[in-house]
C-alpha cells in the first residue's frame, strides 16, 4: 500500500469492469427507473485523490451485537434463523477489511419496519431488520437473522420482489462504493422480478444470489447462507509489473 | 486473478432501515464559525420531488486533506472530529441538507490544484445504481476556470449544474435527475 500513496496528485485509479457488470440506469421493465434514470449520457471522471479516498469508519460505528439481528429486542423474531456470512474481496482477489457493511431486510412474512410499506402482512415486534458490522483481517463478515420473505408490489400485475436482503458497502475508496442485494437459491420468483432481471448477463445475475452453506449451518440450531462480494479492484501500477 | 465485480441493485424505499443517518447529515456542529449549509431538491423527470433519496457527500477538510491512509499529505493536519462524510435523506417536498465546512483544494493528477469540491451520491428507489456527481463552489470563479474536472466539460450548461448557488448560510446544489436541466452525473 505504501507504494500508492499521494503524495502529490497522482493516483493509481480503480478499473471501470463494473460498467459492464452493473444495471443500466434505464430498465423500463422496473417501471421505477423511467422517470428517475438520467437521460443525458453520464461523464467519465478520471480518478483523482477525491475518488481514490472514502470514509473510514472504526469500531465506534458498529455496536457489539449489530451484527444479530435476532437479538435487538425483548424476543425472538419469528422466522427461519439463518447465518449469512462471506467474504469481501477486491478484483484481484484480495480481501477488502475493516470495511462497514450494512444490511437491511423484510420481515419473515415480508414486512419491512417502515411506515411507506402498506403490504397487509403481520409487523414482528421483535425484528427492525437492520444490522451492520466491519469485515475481519480475511474480509469475512458475518450475520445472524431471520430469512425474509417475498412481497408483492405495484411494478405490474401481480408482481413479487424476490426475498432478498439489502446490502450496502464502502471499500476503500469512493469509487467502490456498492450498494446491492442478496438472494436465495431456488426461489420461484426471479422470472419475474425485474430488479434482478436488471443485471444484464446471466453470470453476473447468478452471482447476486446466495448458497446454501452447509459447513456454516449450527445444527441443532439454524441453517448458513454464503454470499461472497467482489469491490472493484485496482489499475495495475509500474511497481507492480 | 481478475474477478468481476458484484452488480449493484438498487437501495429500493426502505433503506432507512439499514442506513443510519440521523448524526451523520453535520459533519461540523451548526455553530462551528466556518459551518455552511449545502442543501437543495431532488426532482425526478416529471419535475416532482423525489422524497425516498439518500445522499451521500464525501469531501476533504477545510484545510483540503482527506481523512484517508492515501491522502499522506502530512504537512495539512487532519482535523480532530471531521471525518468528511456525511449522509442524509430527502423530505416529503424532496430537500437534502447537509452542515458542513467548504472543503479546501486537494491536488490534481495532472499538477496543481483541483477547485474546491465536494463528491456526492445519490441513492433512490428506481436507480439500480448510484448516481455520483461533484458539487462545486459560487465563489471560486477562478480555481473552477483551472479544475480540470470542471474544464473538460465542454458544454457550459451541463458544466454550470456542478456549480451549486449562494444561499444565506451557504450554497443550494438543486438535482435534477433527467430532462433538460438534468445534473451533471459521472461515471466514477
Amino acid at each position: 500500500m505504501a507504494g500508492r500513496a499521494a503524495t502529490g496528485g497522482e493516483v493509481v485509479g480503480y478499473r471501470r469492469d463494473h460498467d459492464a457488470v452493473d444495471p443500466p440506469y434505464l430498465h423500463p421493465d422496473y417501471v421505477g427507473t423511467r422517470l428517475r434514470a438520467p437521460t443525458r449520457a453520464l461523464i467519465p471522471l478520471r480518478h483523482t485523490l477525491s475518488e481514490v479516498t472514502g470514509p473510514v469508519f472504526g469500531h465506534e460505528r458498529v455496536g457489539e451485537l449489530d451484527h444479530d439481528l435476532t437479538r435487538q429486542h425483548a424476543g425472538e423474531p419469528l422466522g427461519e434463523r439463518i447465518i449469512l456470512g462471506g467474504r469481501v474481496l477486491d478484483g484481484d482477489g484480495r480481501p477488502v477489511t475493516g470495511t462497514l457493511v450494512e444490511i437491511w431486510q423484510a420481515n419473515s412474512a415480508g414486512r419491512y419496519l417502515h411506515e411507506v410499506d402498506r403490504h397487509p402482512a403481520p409487523i414482528d415486534p421483535n425484528f427492525s431488520g437492520g444490522g451492520r458490522c466491519l469485515t475481519d483481517d480475511e474480509g469475512r463478515y458475518h450475520f445472524i437473522t431471520i430469512k425474509p420473505g417475498a412481497y408483492p408490489w405495484r411494478n405490474h400485475p401481480n408482481a413479487w420482489r424476490a426475498a432478498h436482503i439489502h446490502i450496502s458497502l464502502f471499500g476503500p475508496a469512493f469509487a467502490t462504493r456498492l450498494v446491492t442485494q442478496m438472494y436465495f437459491p431456488g426461489d420461484p420468483l426471479f422470472f419475474q422480478d425485474p430488479i434482478f432481471h436488471s443485471v444484464r448477463e446471466q453470470r453476473d445475475r447468478e452471482r447476486l444470489i446466495s448458497q446454501f452453506d452447509l459447513d456454516h449451518t449450527v445444527p441443532e440450531w439454524a441453517l448458513a447462507y454464503r454470499f461472497d462480494i467482489v469491490l472493484r479492484g485496482r489499475e495495475s501500477t509500474a511497481m507492480e509489473h | 486473478m481478475t474477478l468481476r465485480p458484484t452488480a449493484s441493485q438498487t437501495v429500493g424505499p426502505f433503506f432507512i432501515i439499514g442506513l443510519p443517518h440521523d448524526a451523520l447529515a453535520e459533519l461540523v456542529p451548526p455553530d462551528d464559525p466556518d459551518a455552511i449549509r449545502l442543501g437543495g431538491v431532488v426532482l425526478d423527470g416529471a419535475g416532482e420531488p423525489v422524497d425516498d433519496a439518500l445522499i451521500e457527500i464525501w469531501q476533504a477538510s477545510r484545510a483540503g486533506r482527506y481523512a484517508h491512509p492515501e491522502d499522506t499529505r502530512e504537512e495539512i493536519p487532519l482535523e480532530d472530529g471531521f471525518d468528511g462524510f456525511g449522509r442524509c435523506t430527502t423530505d416529503p417536498n424532496g430537500f437534502y441538507g447537509f452542515v458542513t465546512v467548504k472543503p479546501g483544494p486537494v491536488p490534481a493528477p495532472e499538477g496543481g490544484m483541483q477547485a474546491p469540491h465536494i463528491e456526492m451520491s445519490v441513492f433512490a428507489r428506481g436507480l439500480l445504481k448510484r448516481l455520483a456527481t461533484r458539487v462545486y463552489f459560487p465563489d471560486e470563479t477562478e480555481a473552477n476556470e483551472a479544475d480540470p474536472v470542471l474544464s473538460s466539460i465542454e458544454d457550459p450548461a451541463e458544466r454550470s449544474t456542478l456549480v451549486a448557488q449562494p444561499e444565506d448560510g451557504g450554497v443550494r446544489f438543486d438535482i435534477h435527475l433527467q430532462g433538460d436541466r438534468q445534473t451533471t452525473f459521472f461515471s466514477v
